[in-house]
């Protein structure tokens, strides 16, 4: 199967640092790619270059078969790149449906001329996409400040599906959630695989990366080192490629990382 | 887990929260039923109407304030923008009457510059704000002592007294006059009353009235029903979101800026419409404290994200009741900024000790 998107050759520098040297990579529809890779290896400014943050000093992007050349944040959004990082950039004093809709409020007109927000239909579409991802959240009314760290990230992924995101990358969606709501998150990852969305994920808990992802990227200082099939590999031999070969000998217990 | 904080509150819980979003409501009816009892003349329909007549300037600029203290910024040149566009207004209607122009003409073009001039200071400090990042704090501080040096050299420091008499008419005329059981009449006197009779005259609904309650219930309505007033919260509660979102929030910030300018611009032409002159800001007239205590009061955060305009409006009330009730109640003018001061400090207390609070 062809590529959703494939990045081919990426580099990117600050000053004299080669932060992303050379990368290629790809993520097919419907399968979850862990990117994986030490304190400093490249992986956020790798995903940075794919949703508009950084522009590449040099390399390509393809999306859906075609070249694409992502400038900003807004264009990886309308061409559904969307992006999920670790604090989530919600507005905590606006209610679920809200945040959901921020920035591409539906509006109806009152009076024929007075453009008003059309609450009724932004809460009605909110919680049919929540339904759709089986997220249970007490009250879409409810402001994001009264809600659980879960739930909030169920509220931000939410948002991406609803807005017909093809590929969702997400840079350490588990590290701030408790054990219950990281498996939540979890089984959401394996939902939205199901429903034929690309996914990028980076994490350190590596066995999260095990239990969902389909293949792995593994970088090191820069470069991507290695990738493999989940089912062709296994957590001992991904630490190795992870902290490096010359390390290998020192038998580094996976449990211990992070 | 944590799944519902709302289901989980206790009664007692439920009930401070609902004392605490509406303590000022409740402060404000405690307070008048006071002055009810000490205040001569307090609890009458022409003194409520009174504290409306003069809360109206108040009312603008808090009104504009909270636009602004919502995105989590502060503008602290309001009151001498009021005081600029008050001398302006009035010296370019003073000399247009001076050359003749009839006075609805006069007062027309010098209300109308004086509204577009002071869109100019807002805009100064939404780019210092946004393209040069420089705190709200410190760049409508300097405003402040611009438009005030604006206001000065314009009056030379005098107030702008010989403007057409029909303008304080206008100012504080009423839509209703009843004479009891002889006349009634609209926007002005009933004719040829004189003497006892206008002791007896019944005024009902202040021109001012209708005017802030037009421009208020708009400021209401964009604020609380459409999607600028939805990205103001947002800006407030997280700039990070807002961007993210694909908001232009340096576009949105600028034009809260001109905003909040341009209301103070309209307090500064109505105080020329309820005095008959232009008059500069004093300095210790602290009308920019007294906005942004009326919007903390009304349940805002400086923190920004959260506050509105009827809070805002009740904020207003309540300083307008004080002022006026200690007045009426014989009580040294001095205290009153004792007791704003007061009011305030619970206002911030109430505000932190129920951070959940909207
Ligand atoms: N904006 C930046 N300016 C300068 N250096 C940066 C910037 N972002 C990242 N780096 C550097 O690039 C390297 C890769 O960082 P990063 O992509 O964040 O790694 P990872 O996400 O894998 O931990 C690091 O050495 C980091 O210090
Ligand atoms: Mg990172």
């Amino acid at each position: 199967m062809e590529y959703l998107l494939e990045v081919k050759n990426l580099t990117k520098r600050f000053g004299g640092l080669v932060a992303v040297n050379n990368v290629s990579m790809g993520v097919k529809e419907g399968e979850v790619v862990g990117l994986l890779g030490d304190n400093g290896a490249g992986k956020s400014t790798l995903i940075k270059m794919v949703s508009g943050v950084y522009r590449p000093d040099g390399g390509k992007i393809f999306f859906m078969g075609k070249e694409v050349i992502i400038d900003s944040p807004m264009k990886a959004i309308s061409i559904a790149i969307e992006t999920l990082y670790q604090d989530l950039a919600l507005a905590e004093n606006l209610n679920a449906y809200s945040n959901i809709f921020l920035g591409r409020e539906k509006l109806k007109k009152v009076l024929k001329f007075i453009n008003v927000l059309d609450n009724d239909y932004m809460l009605k579409e909110s919680k049919g996409v929540l339904d759709r991802l089986e997220i249970e959240i007490p009250s879409l009314r409810n402001r994001i400040s009264m809600l659980s760290g879960g739930q909030r990230q169920a509220v931000a992924i939410s948002r991406s599906i609803y807005w017909n995101a093809k590929l969702l990358i997400m840079d350490e969606p588990t590290a701030a959630l408790g054990v219950t709501e990281q498996k939540k998150v979890l089984d959401l990852i394996r939902l939205l695989r199901s429903q034929g969305i690309g996914i990028i994920v980076i994490s350190h808990q590596l066995y999260d990366v095990f239990s969902v992802a389909d293949r792995l990227v593994i970088m090191r200082r820069g470069e991507k080192v290695a990738e493999r099939n989940i089912k062709e590999t296994n957590p001992d031999e991904i630490v190795s490629l992870i902290v490096g070969a010359e390390k290998v000998s020192e038998k580094i217990c996976p449990a211990d990382r992070d | 887990m944590n799944n519902n904080k709302n289901s989980t509150l206790s009664v007692s819980q439920r009930l401070q929260s609902i004392l605490a979003k509406n303590w000022a409501i409740l402060f404000t009816l405690i307070i008048i039923l006071i002055f009810s009892f000490t205040g001569k003349r307090f609890f009458q329909l022409a003194n409520f109407q009174n504290i409306l007549h003069l809360s109206t300037i108040y009312l603008l600029l808090t009104a504009s304030e909270t636009f602004v203290i919502i995105t989590g910024g502060i503008d602290l040149s309001v009151g001498f923008v009021m005081g600029l566009s008050s001398v302006l207004s009035a010296k370019i209607i003073e000399l247009l009457h001076a050359a003749n122009f009839p006075p609805a003409l006069s007062i027309s073009i010098g209300s109308i510059v004086a509204l577009i001039v002071c869109i100019i200071p807002g805009l100064i400090n939404g780019v210092l704000i946004t393209k040069y990042k420089v705190p709200p704090f410190i760049a409508t501080l300097g405003m402040m002592g611009i438009a005030n040096g604006m206001a000065l050299i314009i009056s030379e420091g005098f107030p702008v007294a010989y403007l057409p008499r029909v303008l304080p008419n206008i100012g504080n005329s009423y839509l209703i006059y009843i004479l009891p059981g002889k006349a009634i009449s609209f926007f002005s006197k009933p004719k040829g009353i004189a003497g006892e009779e206008i002791k007896e005259l019944i005024r009902i609904i202040p021109n001012s009235l209708i005017f802030i309650s037009i421009i208020i219930f708009i400021l209401w309505h964009i604020l609380k029903n459409t999607k600028f007033g939805q990205h103001t919260y947002a800006i407030g509660g997280s700039m990070d979101a807002a961007v993210r979102a694909g908001i232009n929030t340096n576009k949105h910030l600028i034009i809260i800026y001109v905003l909040s300018s341009f209301l103070a611009g309209l307090a500064g032409v109505f105080y020329v419409f309820q005095t008959g002159i232009g008059i500069y800001t004093s300095f210790g007239a602290m009308y920019e404290l007294l906005a942004i205590a009326g919007v903390v009061i009304g349940g805002a955060s400086l923190m920004g994200g959260k506050g509105g305009i009827i809070g805002s409006v009740i904020g207003v009330f309540l300083l307008g009741v004080i002022e006026n009730g200690l007045h009426l109640s014989g009580v040294d003018p001095f205290f009153r900024y004792i007791a704003v001061g007061l009011i305030l400090i619970v206002a911030v207390i109430i505000d932190q000790s129920f951070p959940d609070l909207l």
